[in-house]
């Protein structure tokens, strides 16, 4: 059953192939329907895969196949190879299940789009890519997904191309990820210029080798792959590209801008944790960047008034929990809290979807209001996701943050400390979200956002909500403390993640003390946004442009780089290109015809004769040395 | 010639297309479609013959294969000798691909008798120059290659042809005569230690040089050979000659020429001057790593497509140039496979830029908006060739930077750490162009823009096809480059002893790998 693994990634890259020579002809919503299909095949196999891998115990979980020898060269050997194991598959079941969620869902959404076929053929591309990155073997083949998913981004981004707000996000994010990619190419480098490898698993992959690595070499090693991480996973300082990113059709933003693509960093981390272990300095620098980006993320996010950017914002946040997680060590919460965030997220995103959808793309969420009786059913799945991300028991965020938070609490009080405050944050501005939007009076209808009522959405963007809504509430289950049996993703990851994972030692009534106080937080921060957002949308003193405008951080970044490149640029095309460089050449041509002037009977302009004086130099040479060679 | 011996491939490819060419020139100028018919004919038989070359190639050894050798002015010691082996193959190769495509896709109004025939003869020459074991014949194709892309530059180009071309002209002319008292010297010092007089490059491998007589000898092959390439600083003729050509002619100077200069480094300078190689190596090394960045950067400013390839180009040939001097089997491979994905990749966006010039007349991106509405064929076939530039992994232009970039890291690494910003700048240039063109809403003069005919797709097809191939399964191009490359390395390596030098670590073969991992490690461990 494993050797169908191929298949997995195999599955949507036909679906690719097929989409982009015939999606025109089959059209609305045959192309659509094609590509559900092939997500949810690859779906199936993952679930077969999975059960393959149950079959077997322990440490036997670890199944290498070789596709084909990709890049051979000398004594460098990169071959296209999958490494299925606890931790892949996991990404694997959650991409595609996640995946396949969306792409029904998107039927629904993009129905109405001129483009539509070309809508799936990129989201067909994309979760070939992800399942390439995530099922890979080795860095190097794991990047042809990784800059895949870039790719796939940027154009899904820049979907609707005659908006010049779309394309230049999707160029921004392109080149922010290309930023962190050269710190991808620089650790497969340095790895396979010191240790020869750079293959994952196996005798002599770099997982072998980490035990005697150097703490030099370790720490090295992981800050570079962390500054990809923070490309791809949105993190400071390469995190503005993601809230523009929103400029994507809304299924993108759930799909490959929350639930799947940006949490490639933090999953790259986990992969790479037996290096990471290694370096104590890097480990530190992870937790600090991560839990820094998810307060400095919600605060921007508790002024926007965007529905999609507010969300995006929070998914930044997010992410930053992951990475504090991580640097603290603890790889199992943060898979665990992306699982979760994968459903709540993509949950709040295909309900603000289907708000966008039923008041005619309006975005803005003081537009809004009282929603909740016209759209009751995208109600209940926002409501659920609400909960769920703002940690309140027993909702899957509830777990999955309080295993983030303590764990860092072990670890480190003062990043602890920073990340409960986030905590509260967090609850505050997703319910300020829900107030704007489902509550409050309709002040959509008194500014005449859309003629007649909202409507609810068809029943192929409802069921994924459903199903969503679902994993959203119930998701802790996949990692409950309360017994050593219920701890199912601790159990399962073991066999990949065991050596590396820092158990923390809180004791009995410390985990409760802590759970009891994110309990206090998620209501502290819900009661607060509450009060003062039902019914009032207006508070400016609560929304300084410091934070709405995300701490001038694009602005800066316009001041301090892109406009004096611009002029660099500008200057090394026409000062240096034009006068320096091309002028020294035309001087130097100039000075000849200068002396040519006066030699002007034998300089007749003409090239033969250029190259007449030429060959009777060149024959004059070769005389002199025939000479010289005979002495 | 007698019965038994084998067909005398590589004479045949080298001839072929000039026989060609002058059985146009005599064609009635009326008879159009017989024109072109015979000039492509020729130059799908000249790649079918090329493909059988292939095909032959043996990969189990890294010598000169299908070896012709016959004496020609016997009292110079010039022979008509050709061969070719790991690195030459593909370039034929590239040639054999670039030129029907650059014949079909740059079709000319006026005159196309003599430009076919002129066609034809570069064809020669470039395979010619690729084929010759012999320094005076390469010298001799080498030179050739200019007249006919002198015509037709000035013949068949735009505005200021006259100009671009005279310019080209006289700056390889320059070139050209250091090159030409750099084989006299090499022949002469090589017969005064053997008392024979011979150009053959196998033979004259053996020739010893003095430290500075050596230096001197390089530099005086390599200022043509930058010249040809261009490399920064001597790239100056390249974005007017580019701009100003007919698309056969930029497709032909940016996809061929270009790699007759970083051909005649690989394989005269690292040869003929392997101490040389060696000392003058951190010198162009970091002007190839200048050109990526300094290309790029100028790239970004340009509003003009044709000049934007023209100096994205040079960006590349900066990528080609760092591999060649890191000598490590990684990056010389990545160097020669590099030279063919450049010349792929720049074919492709030449020609693109032609058939968008043929529908607009203008290739000034301020002209251009919003293509992708009523072109959609044609923005998808951009965006794959785009995307091959920029090196996207899965796509042909990656595999070559990142052989390049690992083995330059590993015998050169902070050159490497710089050049990797490379791979960022791209995006920035590359992208902006796509944005302007392509992207946004389409105005009013671009409304009526036509999509790619059917014939234009077949055209760009094997550009596509390559494109992919070659980034998916680059394996059996790999295996035939790395034995000529790996015995390349060793003789780069044998004429620098093992010495207190960081640089001895370039060279080296599996069994020293480990060692060198083990030096790498002790400078990471001693940060």
């Amino acid at each position: 059953m494993l050797h169908l693994a191929f298949l997995m990634p195999l599955l949507p890259l036909a679906g690719f192939a097929v989409l982009v020579t015939f999606g025109r002809r089959l059209g609305n919503p045959l192309a659509g329907w094609l590509g559900t299909a092939t997500v949810t095949g690859s779906f199936v196999i993952a679930v077969i895969v999975f059960i393959g891998l149950l079959h077997r115990t322990g440490d036997a979980r670890s199944f290498t196949q070789v596709l084909f020898t990709w890049i051979p060269a000398g004594s460098f050997h990169a071959r296209a190879a999958l490494l299925i194991d606890p931790l892949s598959m996991t990404m694997a079941l959650f991409v595609t299940g996640v995946s396949a969620l969306i792409h029904l869902y998107s039927i629904g959404y993009m129905s109405h789009d001129k483009d539509y076929p070309r809508f799936f053929v990129y989201l067909n591309l994309f979760v070939a890519s992800m399942l390439v990155l995530v099922l890979a073997n080795n860095l190097l083949f794991s990047f042809v997904g990784w800059e895949g998913v870039g790719l796939c981004s940027y154009l899904l981004i820049a979907f609707w191309f005659d908006r010049d707000t779309a394309t230049t996000a999707g160029k921004k994010a392109f080149i922010f990820n290309r930023i962190g990619d050269t710190g991808f190419l620089l650790a497969v480098f340095l790895l396979f210029g010191s240790i020869h490898t750079f293959t994952f698993s196996g005798p002599h992959g770099i997982f072998a080798h980490a035990g005697s690595m150097s703490t030099g070499l370790a720490t090295a090693v992981s800050l570079l792959i962390f500054l990809a991480a923070t490309g791809k996973s949105a993190q400071v300082p390469l995190f503005t590209w993601l809230p523009d990113a929103m400029e994507g059709p809304t299924p993108v933003s759930a799909l490959i801008h929350a639930a799947t693509m940006v949490t490639a960093g933090v999953y790259l981390m986990v992969r790479m944790s037996p290096v990471l272990h290694r370096s104590p300095d890097a480990l530190l620098v992870v937790a600090s960047v991560g839990v820094a980006t998810a307060f400095i993320a919600a605060t921007i996010g508790a002024t926007q008034n965007d529905i999609k950017k507010v969300l995006a914002y929070s998914t930044v946040s997010q992410l930053g929990y992951m990475f504090l997680a991580v640097g603290t060590q603890a790889y199992v919460a943060a898979i665990f809290l992306m699982i979760s965030h994968a459903f709540y997220k993509g949950l709040l995103f295909l309900s603000a979807g289907s708000v966008i959808h039923g008041l005619d793309d309006e975005q803005d969420i003081k537009k809004m209001g009282g929603l909740r009786k016209y759209m009751p059913l995208t109600y209940g799945a926002f409501f659920v996701a609400w909960l769920a991300i703002s940690g309140v028991p027993p909702f899957s965020g509830f777990w999955a943050k309080g295993d983030v938070l303590m764990n860092a609490f072990a670890d480190n009080r003062a990043l602890w400390a920073v990340g409960l405050i986030t905590a509260v944050l967090t609850a505050y501005y997703m319910s300020r979200e829900i107030a704007l939007v489902f509550y409050g009076d309709e002040r959509w209808r008194r500014l005449r956002v859309i003629k007649g009522e909202p409507h609810e959405s068809p029943w192929v963007m409802v069921v994924p909500l459903v199903i969503l809504a679902f994993c959203a509430a119930f998701g802790g289950l996949l990692n409950l403390p309360f017994h050593p049996n219920w701890v199912v993703l601790d159990h399962w990851l073991q066999p990949v993640l065991g050596s590396v994972v820092r158990v923390p030692h809180v004791g009995i009534g410390g985990e409760w003390a802590l759970a009891l106080g994110d309990a206090v937080a998620a209501f502290l921060g819900l009661g607060v946004a509450l009060g003062w957002w039902v019914g009032r949308s207006e508070r400016p003193a609560l929304e300084p442009a410091f934070l709405r405008r995300a701490w001038f951080y694009d602005a800066a970044i316009d001041r301090l780089i892109s406009r004096p490149s611009t002029a660099a640029s500008l200057v090394a095309a026409t000062d240096v290109e034009e006068r320096t460089i091309d002028g020294g050449v035309t001087a130097v041509a100039t000075l000849v015809r200068a002396t040519g002037d006066r030699l002007r009977r034998i300089q007749t302009g003409f090239v033969r004769n250029y190259a007449l004086a030429i060959a009777v130099g060149a024959v004059g040479i070769l005389a002199w040395m025939l000479t010289r060679a005979s002495l | 010639m007698n019965a038994s011996q084998p067909f005398p491939f590589l004479t045949v490819l080298v001839l072929l297309p000039a026989v060609a060419g002058l059985l146009v020139a005599v064609l009635p100028r009326s008879r159009r479609l017989l024109i072109e018919g015979v000039g492509v004919a020729a130059t799908v038989a000249e790649l079918g013959l090329a493909v059988a070359v292939a095909v032959r190639f043996s990969t189990s050894q890294g010598g000169y294969q299908m070896v012709s050798r016959h004496p020609w002015i016997s009292g110079l010691g010039v022979s008509w000798a050709l061969g070719v082996d790991g690195i030459s193959l593909f370039l034929l190769l590239l040639v054999a691909v670039v030129f029907p495509l650059a014949l079909l896709g740059g079709r000319v109004r006026r005159d196309p008798a003599q430009f076919v025939a002129w066609m034809l003869l570069l064809e020669s020459a470039c395979v010619g120059s690729f084929l010759s074991l012999d320094l005076l014949l390469f010298f001799l194709f080498f030179e050739a290659t200019l007249v006919p892309t002198y015509f037709i530059i000035g013949g068949w180009g735009h505005a200021r042809r006259g100009y671009a071309a005279v310019k080209f002209f006289l700056y390889t002319l320059f070139g050209s005569a250091f090159l030409l008292v750099g084989i006299l010297a090499v022949a002469f010092i090589h017969k005064s230690q053997t008392g024979k007089l011979t150009f053959d490059v196998v033979q004259l491998a053996s020739t010893h040089l003095s430290g500075t007589a050596g230096v001197l000898l390089f530099c005086a092959f390599t200022i043509a050979f930058a010249v040809k390439a261009p490399i920064f600083p001597f790239h100056t003729w390249s974005p007017l000659a580019y701009a100003e050509a007919p698309v056969a002619g930029s497709v032909v100077l940016s996809a061929v020429m270009a790699k007759l200069g970083t051909y005649g480094i690989i394989r005269f300078d690292l040869t003929l001057f392997p101490h040389a190689t060696v000392v003058m190596g951190p010198v162009l090394l970091t002007l190839g790593v200048v050109g990526i960045i300094y290309g790029a950067i100028v790239a970004a400013a340009q509003r003009d497509l044709k000049r934007l390839v023209a100096f994205s180009s040079l960006s590349h040939i900066g990528f080609i140039v760092l591999g060649l001097f890191a000598l490590s089997t990684e990056a010389l491979t990545g160097s020669v496979i590099q030279m063919v994905n450049h010349g792929i990749l720049t074919a492709g966006l030449f020609l693109l830029i032609g058939m968008i010039y043929e529908r607009r007349g203008t290739w000034q991106v301020s002209e251009l908006r919003g293509l992708q509405r009523p072109a959609p064929v044609l923005a998808a076939v951009f965006t794959v060739v785009l995307l091959g530039t920029v090196g996207l992994p899965g796509l042909n232009g990656f595999v070559g930077e990142f052989l390049i970039l690992v083995g330059t890291f590993v015998t050169h690494r902070w050159w490497a750490v710089v050049a990797v910003s490379g791979v960022v700048l791209s995006v920035v240039y590359m992208l902006w162009a796509y944005q302007r063109a392509f992207h946004g809403k389409t105005d009013e003069s671009n409304a009526r823009f036509a999509d790619l005919t059917w014939r234009e797709r077949w055209l760009m097809a094997p550009i596509v096809a390559l494109i992919i191939f070659i980034g998916v399964y680059p394996a059996p191009i790999l295996n035939r480059i790395t034995p000529t490359v790996d015995r390349l390395a060793h003789h780069v390596a044998l004429a620098n002893p093992p010495a207190p030098h960081h640089l001895t670590a370039a060279t080296h073969s599996g069994e020293n790998a480990a060692a060198r991992a083990a030096a790498n490690g002790r400078a990471v461990n001693g940060r």
